[in-house]
This record gives C-alpha cells, structure tokens and sequence, in this order.
C-alpha cells in the first residue's frame, strides 16, 4: 500500500492502495465516482474511459501509479445534471443511451475526437469509435448526437 | 442506503404516511391472495389498490411496479402510464421498481410482457384507474355532486363553478383500502395527454452525466469485495483448494469453498482480484464437450423431450402428391447475453436476515433463491433491483447475486461481487443453439400444400425462478440440480394452439381441436419439437427460440418462393390470412417501395460487389406484437462480407406508449440483431469455451458503418397493448439471409454469416 495523490474532476485526493491497483477500482471504490464502470477489465470494450491529461485511458488496465499527479477527468467532470457539456447535451438532445452503461466510452471518445478534429469524416468519426462497444447498439443515436456537436467547440 | 427497511418506513418516506398498514402485515410472510400473474403469493397484495399506489398530502404519487427498466423504457412509460391514468403532471410521480418489501410480486421483467401485463385492463393501469375514480368518487360526495359533473386536471378534481379539491386534500397520506375495480375505465389514448407522447427518458440526464446509480455503483458501510472462480472448463468440479496459495495477498479475508463452489473476499476489490487469479485449484475434470463442427448433427441424436404443436395427419400423404418437395434445414448457434458490464451485486447477509442489491429480473425469484442458497427464511431476505447493464434476457445477473450472498454469509459483512467478463462468458446461460428442418409440399401452382418442421433446442437450466437456484452456475456449484430434459415422446396436440417460441411457421392455419389460431392459410401442417440436454447452460436472451425458428421460417418460405418464381412478398401474401401480420408486410413493402419480382435478381454477376434485398415477418408469440421487416445488403462476393445498407420496418404493437422509447427499442434491436446475424457465435473446443472476450466473441463495436433505419408505426389505440422490445430483433437474421440470395443466389443456412460462410454459399451456386 502506499499514499497517493489523484487530480480527479478539478479536486486532489489522497487515496492508500496498492500501486499496481487500477485506476478504476481507485475511482469507484475510493472516490464512488458512477462514471467510468468495469466493463471487460481487458481494455476492450471502453466502459471504464477516463480522460488523464485530456487523452483518452481504459482505466481498467492502467495501475494508479501511473497517473499520480495528473489531470484525471471522468464522465461527472465533464459537466453536471444542470450544466452537461455541449457533447453530454447532445447525447441529452438525442435520447442516445439505453441501459447507458457504456457511456464513458463513448462520450468521452467522441470528446477528444472533436477536440482533435472539429469536422470528422463519417470514416473518421467510425475510426475513432471502432473500439468502442455499445451492447444496447444505440449506435444510431449516439453517431448522430456526436455529428451534431461537430464544429461546436469541444 | 438503508440496510433495513419495511414497506411501511418506505411509504412513510416516501411522503405517504399510510396509518393502516400494519407492521404486522409486512411481516406475514404470505397473504392467502393470489395475484392475476403467475407468481407465488407475496406479502403485498396485487389485489388491494394500497399495494399499487400512495397519494401524499402534497399531491405527489408514489407507485409501485414489479416491471423495472434496464434500458429498455420501462421506468419513463410506467411513470407516463401512472400520470396519465391518475391526471397528474408527470412530475408529480414517482415510480418504486422491483424491491421485494413494497413492490407486488409481478415475476420477472422479460419476455416482451411488461407492456401487455401492466398497460392494459390489469395491474398497474388497472390501480391507477382504480385510483382516479376512487378520487372523484370521494370529491363527489365532498362537493355534493355526481361524478359525471366533476372533470380532473393536475390533480385536482373540479366543478362547473369553479368549486374543486385536490388529490392532496383527498387521501393525502391515507389508505385507500379498496380492492383494484377490474371494470374502472381506462383513459381512452383519444383523451391521452402523456402517455402516447414521446416523453424522452426520465434518467438520460442522470446517464449522460455520469450519476446515475447502477448496482455497480451501490457501496454499504462495511462493504468488502469478493471475487469468484469458476470451473475453468465445462462441467469441472473441485478436487482440491490450496488456501495457502494466496496467504500472501494483503487484505484477503476469506477463501470461501462451499462444494464446488469457490470464492475469495478481500478488504479491497484489487485484492479480490489478485487471490482470485493466484488461487491455485485443482480441478477434476469433466469427459469432455461434443465437437463444435458436429455440434448440430449431435443435438439431432439425442434423447428428446418432443412436443406436437400441430398435426393435420395428412402431411407425409400431401408430401407424396406433391409436384415438387422442397427440403431444408438451418441452424443456429449458441449466442451470449454478453452485457458491456461484466454482472455485479451487493449482498448483506447477517444471522437471521440478508439484503442484496441486485440488477436481477425477478427480484422475487431471486429472493427465493438465496433464501434457499443461504438456508435464511424467505421473509427475511430482502432483494433490491439496482440497474445493471443492458442484460437482454437472463445473464449473470442472478447467478451473481447468489455469488455475493454466499461470500457475505461467509465473512459476516456485505460484500460486492464483480464477475469478470471471461467468468461471464464461460458460465453465462447463453441462448440456445437450435436446429430447425422443414419440408413443403408445392402444387403446380406454386401453392404451398403442406409445411412440416422439426426443430430441436439445447437447453440446461434456465431462469432459477423460485424453485431452481441450480439453473445457473453458482446454484448447481453448490449443489442445487439444474433443471434438465427428461426425454419424452410427443403427445398429439390438444387444447389450444400454442406457439408462445414461434415454433409454428405464420404460414400454417396452426389448427389445435378443431381451432385455428395461426396466421396462415396452410391446413396441412405438422410441427414437431424435440428438446435436447445441453452441455452449456442456457437461458431467454432476447427473442429466445422465437428468433431462431423465425430466421428458419421466414428463409425457407423465401426459398419456397424463389423455388416458385412468385415475389416473395406476394407469395407470402398468398399464404397468410391474419391482418395484422398482412398489414406489416404490406406496409413496409411499400415504405420500402418493393421491387417486386422474385429472388435472386436476373443475370448476377458472380463476382465483385452486389446488392439486394430480403424481407421477413413475424407475429411474436403468435400474438404479442407484428413486424415486417426489409433489409437491402451488399456482398463483397471476393471478401464474402456482407453490409446491410438500408432497413425498413413497420411495427405494430397496438396503442404506442411512447413512440420515442419505442424508436430506440426497435433501432437497437435492428442492430443487435444485425451483430447476431453477421458474427456472434459462442466458440468451445473438446474441454472448454473459448469465447472469453471481446476478441473471440465477435459483435460490432460503435465505429461500424451504420445502415440507416425507417420505421412505419401502425398505431391501433383500440386494441390491446402488446409488447415491443422483440419483434425487430426476430427478423434481422432472415431478412439479411434472404437479401444475401437475392443480391448473389448464395443460400446461407447457417448463423453468423459470417465471411467464410458466405463464401461457401457462394460456391455451392455452382
């Protein structure tokens, strides 16, 4: 065990575990932050996406040690029930969820996508999602909620 | 939140202080009533109109449902139902899901029956509708009125005059104590201000922003964290645990060994992990799985639980006087439920009580079955449904529970269990792998003159519901049997026509006792089922069984009228003679704008890129909701990758409670069903699955290219409601198969098409 101190949404905290203990289990079990979800715990599926420095990370697979001291964002830091970011709105406008459980994944995904690229291809927006898994398949509704942020600022 | 709880600290609670209902009442573990749904008895009373809905001073409804929402809707348009039914702001109410000390014992949330058990004359549309006149009832006696002078808006019942009293000032925080009125009259959806409107789901916001709580997120004072260890291989048992392996894992509080059942609890979930995996097991093995690549031949040679559905006796004498006999035979594979979140639960398990919170679908059932797992008395265990992720039927979410109620019973505090996704997918109770072959008789004319299907279905275990924990992995680890197939001859059909899986083609006249209660027009007909042992579990996933004998049906009846020449909407039209079903096909025909001519299209070329179209229909359960659905594909006949370009749906499914959440339900299940058509197909070698995650059971991730979607409502508010969340699904493998024989000529009988498959349809052309 050991001490460690986490920049997660804006706050610090301390948190005592194992180094090599994933990210994930640190935020939901530590901090009881509902965003990122264990998924696979393989890095495939997306459900426990946590953006560390604005870049997308699987938090399942990435030891806390790794990210001590760094800017960690989850689903909740993006923005709140009365202020969503432009990105969670759209997902909002669209009705883009089912069971909803995959949405770290996507939003946060899609987030960085248009940071990167404001304008993206329908192969570029099918790039950058093509790790991402959605099981509801409310594939049509989230791909839509992401084309109408695009060229809004991310 | 809070750890114990009675009907009544709920009630109160939640702003209804109900002063009669007893404490007495919430203990009697049953009442003698039986509910109008096939459930056992419980302590609240389906019948009593308390047990549905509370009005507090302030006006606020609280009801109760025994439905809960795992994506699919059911929390926005239960919450809409109420609303409309009582007349009051949708605000105004708030929905208590599947909590087996104040929800009604409404079984489980499956099978496309929430919508035709709590939307029509009964259950919660009934109590609702028990409530509005009971309140107007009471303002009539109070304004010295009759009833038919009072109109109700908001909540508040008012008189010409401007004289009124509201909901609040009526009951507020009082009993009803009045039975449902099974003759209480429903809003009409002609009056319908919020139910039938596309209200848009109530938790979105909470989803989209990361707070809403799924059970994976519920943490109990104390919590600790187990983890479990499954049988690497099928049917492995233990022959040895080495607690000594992990006596070095910091925090590991109990290796927990309960017959064949093995499990670790650690202070931390990490710490869980780590024992779980270093664990060392010694494990006796099985003799051994039936060879995938004969997997379908086997299932045909074993002993057999038969059923007879229908048998007009004359089908092998038409079969001889037929001018021609079209035979075929189709499979499908075994598939997983394969949820993104690999199955959670909390359990607290104390000395004479135990609480779990669960994302199971039978919040009583499940009840059941830890009371019988942990030896406590079934009154003393309480089951909380707290959303998991999408389930699509029975996944892991039962067989976790019970994993977490037997780890808390062995260390005296509550534990959460996350499964992992290889736990999942080895032990999961996929659905079943079917083999369907069928055989027509045609005439001269082209006219079908006999239909006989044979079908046969694997199947172990299933749904524990309240008698079988053994029927998923964790029950049968510790002991319980899973139910199985005794092998049994068929008995000739009696009674009435019972096609509840599909098994009956739309196309037969389905005549049981002199009734017929299919869709068709054919009178010579025999179906006959055979139910085999599966060396897997298995379980509902979403359409169970009726999907498989749909994609077989609806492909031969394709490969019928392409045998013909006839169209092969016009040939189906031939053959069907219900309305409902003729109207969907008629109706997506034309949406589709059909090109009518019969399959495959002229002068295919056999190589490069083609496309095509396929069309397929169902009435689900025979009567429980009518789809018609088009698919235009294009083959890569090099690659033999298949792309669905384009659907067109038209659905009916009765009066649309909201045609918002219906939308989602169907465009989901167009591609789920798309994934399970083109690639998804649990894999096993001589001693074990080896489908264990997303790498080696194939589904499409979101970066796919997306065919686009039109769908046709056919709203009849007259009728009763029936369910939705199915139907499309049942038909996407069908349609794409007959779209792929129409662009190429290639028959696929076999699911997932996948590359090679096509391929190997393509060279069989000739």
């Amino acid at each position: 065990m050991a001490v460690f101190s986490l920049k997660v949404n804006g706050g610090v905290h301390a948190v005592d575990v194992d180094p090599e203990t994933p990210l994930l289990y640190v935020l939901g079990d530590e901090l009881y932050l509902r965003g990122p979800k264990f998924g696979c715990g393989l890095a495939q599926c997306g459900a426990c996406t946590v953006l560390v420095q604005g870049k997308v990370v699987r938090s399942c697979v990435m030891p806390v040690s790794a990210v001590r001291d760094r800017e960690i964002t989850t689903l909740e830091g993006l923005g709140s029930p009365e202020k969503p970011h432009a990105i969670q709105q759209a997902f909002i406008d669209e009705g883009a969820a089912q069971c909803g459980f995959c949405l770290s994944g996507v939003i946060l995904t899609a987030k960085v996508l248009l940071e990167e690229n404001p304008k993206p291809s329908e192969e570029q927006i099918q790039e950058a999602m093509s790790n991402v898994l959605c099981r509801c398949f409310t594939h049509t509704r989230m791909i839509r909620a992401i084309k109408r942020c695009q060229g809004k600022s991310a | 939140m809070k750890k114990e709880f009675s009907r009544r600290d709920f009630l109160k609670a939640s702003g209804a202080l109900v002063v009669s209902f007893s404490a007495a009442s919430v203990m009697a573990p049953f009442s003698t009533a039986q509910g109008p749904f096939d459930t056992h008895p419980s302590h609240v009373d389906p019948a009593k109109l308390d047990s549905w809905l509370a009005v507090a001073s302030d006006g606020t409804v609280t009801a109760y449902t025994g439905k809960c929402d795992f994506g699919q809707g059911m929390y926005t348009v239960q919450t809409q139902l109420v609303a409309e039914e009582l007349c009051v702001p949708i605000e105004k109410v708030k929905l208590i899901q599947c909590d087996t000390s104040v929800t009604p014992d409404q079984g489980t949330t499956s099978g496309s029956q929430s919508t035709p058990t709590n939307f029509n004359t009964r259950n919660l549309a009934q109590a609702a509708a028990t409530a509005r006149e009971a309140l107007v009832g009471m303002a009539a006696q109070k304004l010295g009125l009759p009833a038919a002078h009072l109109t109700v808006e908001d909540g508040v019942v008012s008189a010409a005059g401007g004289r009124h009293i509201s909901y609040g000032e009526l009951i507020g925080g009082k009993h009803f104590d009045i039975t449902v009125n099974s003759t209480a009259k429903r809003r009409s959806p002609n009056q319908w201000n919020v139910l039938g409107k596309p209200v848009p789901s109530m938790d979105r916001v909470a989803l989209m922003t990361g707070r809403f709580e799924f059970v994976h997120n519920v943490h109990i004072a104390g919590m600790v964290h187990g983890r479990v260890v499954r049988p690497p291989e099928t049917g492995a048992t233990v022959a040895h645990v080495d607690e000594k392996s992990v006596d070095q894992i910091p925090g590991l509080l109990k290796v927990v060994v309960r017959n064949n059942f093995v499990g670790v609890v650690a202070e931390k979930q990490w710490q869980a992990a780590q024992a779980a995996k270093n664990l060392k097991v010694t494990w006796k093995p099985a003799p051994g799985l039936p060879a995938q690549r004969d997997f379908y031949n086997y299932m045909q040679k074993q002993p057999s639980r038969d059923a007879m559905l229908v048998n007009s006796k004359d089908v092998d004498e038409k079969l001889k006087a037929a001018s021609q006999v079209l035979t075929a035979t189709y499979s499908h594979p075994y598939q997983a439920h394969g949820s993104i979140g690999s199955s959670c639960a909390v359990a607290d398990v104390q000395a004479d009580h135990a609480t779990v919170w669960s994302a199971t679908q039978s919040v009583y059932p499940t009840q059941h079955g830890v009371s019988a797992i942990t030896g406590l008395r079934l009154e003393n265990v309480r089951v909380i449904f707290v959303r998991g992720a999408g389930c699509y039927g029975l996944n892991a979410a039962d067989t976790v529970s019970f994993d977490a109620a037997l780890l808390s019973q062995a260390v005296h505090r509550p534990v959460r269990v996350q499964l992992t996704r290889q736990d999942e997918f080895i032990s999961e109770n996929y659905g079943s792998a079917c083999v369907i072959a069928q055989r027509v008789g045609i005439d001269t004319s082209g006219a079908i003159t006999t239909w006989d299907c044979e079908t046969w279905a694997a199947s172990l275990g299933g749904r524990p519901g309240y008698d079988n924990p053994g029927n998923v992995i964790t029950g049968m680890l510790v002991g319980f049997d899973p139910e199985s197939i005794a092998p049994r001859a068929a008995s000739e059909p009696s009674g009435e026509l019972r096609n509840g899986s599909n098994a009956v083609p739309s196309y037969l006249a389905g005549c049981v006792s002199g009734k017929c209660g299919g869709e068709g027009s054919i009178r010579s007909e025999r179906v006959l089922t055979h139910g085999v042992k599966s060396p897997f579990f298995t379980g509902p996933l979403r359409s169970p069984l009726r999907l498989q004998n749909t994609f077989a049906h609806e492909c031969f009846i394709d490969e019928i009228s392409s045998q013909v020449k006839v169209d092969p909407v016009a040939h189906r039209l031939q053959h069907l003679s219900e309305a409902r079903i003729i109207d969907v096909v008629k109706a997506v025909a034309k949406a589709a704008n059909w090109d009518a001519r019969p399959s495959p299209k002229r002068g295919i070329a056999h190589t490069g890129t083609v496309t095509g179209r396929g069309i397929a229909c169902v009435a689900y359960e025979g009567d429980n909701g009518y789809a018609a659905l088009v698919a235009q594909v294009e083959v890569n006949q090099a690659s033999g990758v298949v792309q669905p370009k384009r659907f067109f749906v038209a659905h009916d499914c009765g009066p649309i409670s909201n045609p918002d959440g219906l939308r989602n339900q169907i465009e989901g299940g167009i591609l789920q069903g798309m994934s399970r058509a083109l690639g998804e197909e649990v894999t096993w070698d001589e001693r074990k699955v080896t489908s264990i995650d997303w790498e080696s059971y194939r589904t499409l991730f979101l970066g796919i290219e997306l065919p686009s979607i039109d769908i046709v409502f056919i709203d009849r508010p007259s009728v009763q409601a029936t369910g939705a969340g199915e139907t499309a699904i049942t038909l996407v493998a069908a349609a794409i198969g007959n779209a792929v024989f129409d662009a190429t000529g290639g028959r696929i009988r076999q699911v997932p098409f996948t590359p090679d498959r096509v391929k190997a349809a393509l060279s069989a052309r000739g």
